[in-house]
């Protein structure tokens, strides 16, 4: 409402800048990925990758996998994952504050150390196989579908608890007692009173689960074997034996953006039927848990917390013991980690580290900005920066990562192989969580507080940075920290753009495993696992606790 | 240095919609002006123009003979106190004071002994170094005032700054907020839609209504005589009745519906005209008597009553069919039940009679300070 909002001022030239950076790095690759899945150098025009894609059943059908197993993923995690959410929620659970760690513990991990981990359990040669084999039982191949969904539904489920949490507390006790009242309690009261108010919660819980899962590329590789999906078909059409296929790996990335575009449209019209505000006066009071239900619920979620935990502890026990080649011994040692340091583990620390905190770096400061600009500078090219930062909301990692050494592989301006392009992935990659998560904190800030500063005599900028980014840094703070977690796991858009000078923590541990030198692998994911706590701590002491968080 | 406020032919659009068409009025020298009306009225609307933060679409604003239009906020020398207080939350309210003389470079010593006076001036010394998150509401009011004061403003401007208290704390905080407005003696603008609190904090009341002030004067003047009949109706509660106004031998009649007729003599011949009139009588100018006793007057039904200790209520309707509130001082013997005949006579010294058409006053000693605004 500022006066000088005719004028050319800073915020105008914040919007210019962003809007160049944006049509640099992420417009422009989408439109070159366009471009490459419809045109190639001998037949000009032509739509011969979608007509190959369609064609062949090996190819097809991999829209089909992901689509079976990221729905799956999506319904397993949700039947996990809100029980889960409403037990604590809803009750005084003992050793809650265990539960909740270790649960953010479990969906922090890096995705693929999860396969990983479980295959050396319940694999061919896994542990729990031998033992139940010397005992005359046969389970099933953990391979393919089923281990997909294991792996995914015990990492994402607590993702769906997180979500829960925020809107079971934000249910009025009123509410519930009026449901009581009113006769519908229990069992009855949770499927008709609970869910309905909490549906817009549960939608996009669904939605960011099956993003996910659909979008996961070290768990299929790893675990999938035979059970291909889209990002798996990605990564090898671009990095196969014969040669980068270009325009077919472009291809299928377009239609996984078509794809999870639709699903994205689809969730948004299933949540436009659920709107309404709760005004959440009386906080839920917290039941103890006691008699049979009680017992029952503990050992629900203890159980679940242990299982989806086994992988991790496996992992670090596993990183200690001596290995032949691929075969574990019973002894102990820092073997693994003596392998790991001649493999480039303080390489890739430190690159994990650089990369994360530069590209948290820009996350937060173009966040920041965007927030800033929509709230209180709302105007038709502010909201069109801030649509198109979430448009990577939909977009798989792999597709990211493609789009960019497409774009930035040229003779003049190349940055294949630097840091940098890892940088721009991962920022773009995690740009829509921080961005949404900066302008809802945003909005919480009254107006009034910069009109306050500004007719105390401070200057517009003055205002921004010491009234408003401070009112907005708890906020920021704990996103970051989640933010950074994701950042060091991540692998999917990461997987096409390293080398040996810029390999990260996850990539070392993923190139370790398909080596085959599984000892030195689980050092890799120890350390990760590490930092991932580290990490942890560090949020659990900045939100002081809280059981809210923003994902 | 205290300042008068002088605004000529202001204009506030947004986008087509016009919010303020054509606004003037002269706020002196250390006076306490209130802007009341309902919400929507454009109140708000002209305080944040006076602070700088809405444009200004036409007219002049005058700080003195100082020309504003143009001015940053910032550079305005405007201490503001927002509705919702804006206490800075990372700030400890020692910080929230200081902010503005931190922004006027002033020496360090300076800021803190300035800062002190002005926590021991709104009584909040104690809670110098808290957090505002552990402030009651009254409280975070208090800082409020203090940040706005500590930097000597020219001008004070108050934006609806009780409506966020409870009853009690905002009886209390008005005369607080009474008292150190006149020790400091600072021009103050104050934005409210309630009028009792305008009534009792005010030295003047501006009345807007659609962008447009309806009536300027104090308090006593706008209740007593008002304006115009939307000034009648939004200041205390009014009974509104028709009737007519003629102009006879003995002077000007009102005659109501039902054949009452009444010796207008506080009618101005000036702006008196004959017809059909609109009389505004407010609860405790109708007088009740019981049936028995006829004379002339207005028959009336009891329909309700409410006792409130001091006053008892009484929801009637009258014979011409019309419904009127009556507040009578509570009786020692018991309230009249629903369904008693009354009958009712006006006081005659107090009443105001308005035009049908125009709903513009005809009466004397209307005291409206719309049309002395110079220049």
């Amino acid at each position: 409402m500022s006066k000088s909002r005719k004028k050319m001022d800073l915020w105008n030239w914040v919007s210019v800048l962003l809007l160049l950076l944006f049509l640099i790095f992420f417009i422009y690759p989408c439109v070159r990925l366009m471009w490459e899945a419809f045109y190639t150098e001998e037949a000009g025009f032509t739509l011969d990758a979608f007509v190959k894609f369609f064609s062949k059943s090996y190819y097809f059908s991999t829209i089909l996998n992901s689509f079976k197993v990221s729905i799956a993923v999506m319904a397993l995690a949700m039947v996990l994952g809100v029980p889960f959410s409403y037990f604590f929620t809803f009750y005084r659970l003992k050793g809650r504050r265990v539960l909740f760690v270790l649960a953010l513990l479990c969906t922090m991990s890096a995705p693929f150390i999860g396969a990983y981990s479980w295959i050396m359990l319940l694999g061919r040669s896994g542990i729990i196989t031998k033992f139940l084999e010397g005992l005359g039982i046969e389970i099933g191949s953990i391979y393919g579908f089923g281990g997909i969904l294991l792996v995914q539904s015990l990492k994402l489920f607590p993702l769906v608890m997180i979500y829960m949490n925020g809107a079971f507390q934000d249910i009025d006790n009123s509410l519930m007692e009026a449901s009581a009242n009113l006769g519908c309690s229990g069992v009855k009261r949770f499927f008709k009173v609970v869910m309905g108010l909490t549906m817009p919660t549960i939608l996009a819980a669904a939605l960011i689960v099956f993003m996910r899962a659909f979008a996961d590329f070290g768990t299929p590789a790893i675990i999938g074997e035979g059970y291909k999906t889209f990002p798996v078909l990605i990564y090898d059409s671009f990095l196969s034996e014969v040669g980068a296929d270009y325009n077919f790996a472009s291809a299928v990335s377009v239609l996984a953006i078509i794809l999870t575009g639709l699903v994205f449209l689809l969730q948004k019209f299933a949540t436009s039927r659920f709107k309404f505000t709760i005004n959440s006066l009386h906080p839920i009071q917290k039941k103890e848990a006691k008699g049979l239900s009680g017992v029952l619920m503990h050992l629900y979620c203890y159980v679940l917390i242990a299982v989806a935990m086994l992988p991790q502890f496996y992992i670090v026990i596993d990183s200690f013991r001596d290995y032949k080649g691929q075969v574990a011994q019973a002894t102990y040692s820092l073997s693994n980690y003596q392998n790991a340091v001649r493999k480039l583990l303080g390489r890739s620390v430190t690159n994990t580290l650089v990369i994360s905190v530069l590209s948290l770096a820009v996350i937060i400061v173009i966040a920041v900005l965007i927030a800033y600009l929509v709230v209180r500078r709302s105007s038709p090219l502010n909201h069109t920066i801030d649509t198109i930062s979430m448009l990577p909301y939909i977009m798989p990692g792999a597709v990211i990562g493609i789009s960019l050494i497409i774009a930035f592989s040229g003779q003049y301006f190349s940055l294949v192989g630097t840091m940098a392009i890892m940088v721009i992935a991962l920022a773009i990659r995690r740009m829509p969580y921080t961005s949404r998560s900066a302008t809802a904190t945003m909005m919480q800030i009254p107006l009034s507080t910069e009109e306050a500063s500004i007719s105390l005599g401070a200057s517009k900028l003055k205002t921004f940075v010491t009234i408003t980014i401070p009112q907005m840094s708890s906020g920021i703070i704990s996103g970051a920290i989640l933010s950074f977690v994701s950042i060091v796991t991540e692998m999917s858009s990461g997987i096409f753009l390293y080398n040996n000078r810029t390999i990260t923590l996850t990539l070392s541990t993923y190139s370790a495993i398909t080596l085959g030198s599984y000892g030195t692998a689980s050092a890799f994911a120890t350390v990760t696992t590490l930092v991932t706590v580290v990490c942890l701590v560090l949020y659990l002491i900045c939100t002081r606790g809280s059981e809210r968080m923003s994902v | 240095m205290s300042v008068g406020i002088h605004i000529h032919h202001a204009v506030k659009k947004y986008g087509n919609l016009t919010v303020i068409p054509d606004l003037s009025v002269d706020i002196q020298n250390g006076e306490l002006f209130t802007l009341l009306g309902p919400s929507g009225c454009g109140k708000t609307t002209l305080l944040r123009m006076i602070a700088g933060f809405n444009s200004i679409e036409g007219g002049d604003f005058f700080f003195d003979e100082k020309r504003i239009n143009d001015i940053d906020p910032g550079k305005r020398n405007i201490g503001m106190v927002f509705q919702n207080y804006a206490i800075f939350p990372h700030l400890s309210v020692r910080k929230n004071v200081a902010f503005g003389l931190k922004n006027r470079k002033l020496p360090k010593a300076t800021i803190q002994k300035e800062t002190q006076d002005f926590l021991k001036l709104v009584k909040i010394e104690e809670y110098a170094d808290r957090m505002p998150e552990r402030l009651s509401g009254g409280q975070q009011q208090r800082v409020a005032l203090a940040r706005a004061l500590v930097i000597r403003p020219d001008v004070l401007l108050m934006d609806e700054p009780l409506s966020n208290l409870d009853a009690k704390l905002r009886v209390e905080m008005r005369t607080v907020i009474k008292n150190i407005q006149r020790d400091v003696g600072i021009t103050t603008v104050y934005v409210t839609h309630d009028q009792e609190e305008a009534m009792a904090i005010s030295d003047r009341i501006a009345v807007m209504n659609s962008g447009q002030i309806q009536h300027i004067g104090m308090p006593k003047d706008i209740y007593q005589r008002p304006a115009n009949l939307f000034v009648a109706t939004f200041i205390g509660k009014s009974n509104v009745l028709e009737g007519d106004l003629k102009r006879e031998e003995d002077g000007w009649v009102v005659t109501f519906e039902n054949g009452y007729r009444v010796l207008a003599h506080t009618v101005d011949p000036n702006l008196a005209q004959e017809g059909t009139v609109l009389i505004s009588i407010r609860p405790e100018e109708l007088l009740l008597h019981a049936a028995g006793k006829e004379g002339e007057g207005i028959r009336a039904r009891i329909d309700d009553s409410v006792f409130l200790g001091l006053n008892t209520h009484y929801f009637v309707t009258l014979e011409t069919g019309e419904k009127a509130e009556i507040i009578q001082e509570s009786q020692i013997d018991s309230i009249l039940p629903p369904g008693s005949e009354i009958w009712l006579t006006v006081n005659v010294d107090k009443f105001n009679v308005f035009g049908k058409e125009d709903q513009k006053s005809m009466m004397r000693g209307i005291r409206n300070q719309m049309e002395a605004v110079s220049k």
